[in-house]
């Protein structure tokens, strides 16, 4: 078993195209409000686990540290997680980064959506742009995306 | 990953991808894309290093500087070393009268509680099978093993979901029994590889395999490549 192994299961996935994608430019780093958004499907434990197919989100709270990993593949390592959970989702990273005054501050909410998702006309049309609505309200400038 | 980058960029937010699969994160083209030749599981790198994760982020954050659609490949990489496995000492025989997993399961459970006082619970044994019930599952597998029926070996849950519970409590364990953090995959190796329930949880897939059960059902039990 080799993460070269797994990686190549999947590295020849059809991947969707993006017609005339959208490009922001973001305010400067020291003076933005940053967010994560991750596809690791964490949550809280008082929150509902997700299901495989899950186009849902949870929120995320920077005040706590309580993040399960929700993600249903077999496929990825979850031990670093399980050992740093900084591993996938950087907060205490992000945090001594505005200490540092390098970003503006760190979002109070973030978001966990479940990756390796097939339904994807749901995430661009639906639960996306509402996520990114929430984002928008809290007056999030800059998310960071982080995978398993 | 990449889908919620244009969605979020079409919403006014600027972002910043990364990205463990080089041919995902390039073909989806993010706005911002990092690819970081790290094992899938570990985005940032590596655990319990913060420099080293400040420096991936340092990095990711430079992106923002483009006034374009960019992609990038980040300059270090981490091979998996497919021989490296822990090194976790197992329980001796305890039980001769349970099962050679069943025994080495029950042995294990004072690490995996010293492991979750230490780290919390963050995966595995406790979305549907939770440590108390972890003995239960894997005796059902061992009913698989032995030639019953899935549906009728008392499995508590969908298998793939349970044998991950398993495992899950197996890599917790683990977490505790080794005097560093694993590298990736090794751990899995270990349980797959050098446990009783590792044999078990194979032997199971591969009788429900042979018995002709739809491949969805038995195929996830495991690592893919497997």
């Amino acid at each position: 078993m080799t993460d070269r192994a797994l990686k190549a299961m999947t590295e020849d996935l059809e991947t969707p195209d993006f017609e005339d994608p959208a490009f922001t430019l973001p305010v400067p780093l020291e003076q933005a409000k940053v967010a994560i958004v991750t596809s690791a499907s964490l949550h809280h434990p008082d929150d509902a686990d997700f299901e495989p197919t899950d186009t849902s989100y949870r929120v995320l709270h920077a005040d706590r540290r309580d993040y399960i990993l929700g993600h249903w593949s077999p496929n990825f390592d979850a031990t670093g997680y399980a050992a740093d959970y900084n591993t996938v989702f950087p907060i205490d990273r992000l945090d001594e980064l505005a200490e540092a005054g390098i970003v503006g501050s760190v979002s109070q909410v973030h978001l966990a959506y479940a990756g390796n998702q097939y339904d994807l006309a749901t995430i661009r049309m639906d639960t996306g742009p509402a996520g990114a609505k929430f984002l928008r309200e809290q007056g999030v400038d800059v998310v960071l995306l982080t995978p398993v | 990953m990449s889908t919620l980058a244009h969605v979020f960029e079409a919403a006014g937010i600027a972002t910043v991808a990364l990205g463990s699969q080089k041919n995902q994160i390039k073909n989806t083209a993010p706005p911002r894309g990092l690819w970081c030749d790290f094992p899938l599981g570990r985005p940032l790198g590596v655990p319990g290093d913060p420099d080293f994760q400040h420096k991936v982020l340092e990095a990711a954050f430079e992106l923002l500087q483009a006034t374009g659609p960019v992609f990038e490949e980040y300059d270090v990489s981490i091979e998996d070393d497919p021989t490296e496995m822990v090194s976790c000492p197992l329980p001796p025989r305890h039980d001769p009268d349970a099962h050679p997993a069943v025994d080495e399961a029950r042995g294990l459970r004072a690490a995996y509680d010293r492991a979750v006082e230490k780290y919390g619970l963050r995966v595995g044994a406790n979305r549907t099978v939770d440590a108390d019930h972890v003995i239960d599952a894997i005796e059902a597998f061992v009913r698989v093993a032995e030639g019953t029926p899935w549906k009728e070996a008392g499995i508590p849950g969908i298998p793939a979901r349970v044998s991950q519970d398993i495992r899950g409590y197996y890599e917790t364990a683990a977490l505790a029994l080794s005097d560093r953090t694993p590298a990736a995959y090794a751990t899995t190796r270990w349980f797959l590889d050098q446990t009783e329930t590792g044999k078990v949880i194979m032997d199971a897939r591969q009788a429900m395999a042979d018995a002709g059960v739809k491949q969805p059902i038995w195929f996830f039990m495991t690592p893919g490549d497997r």
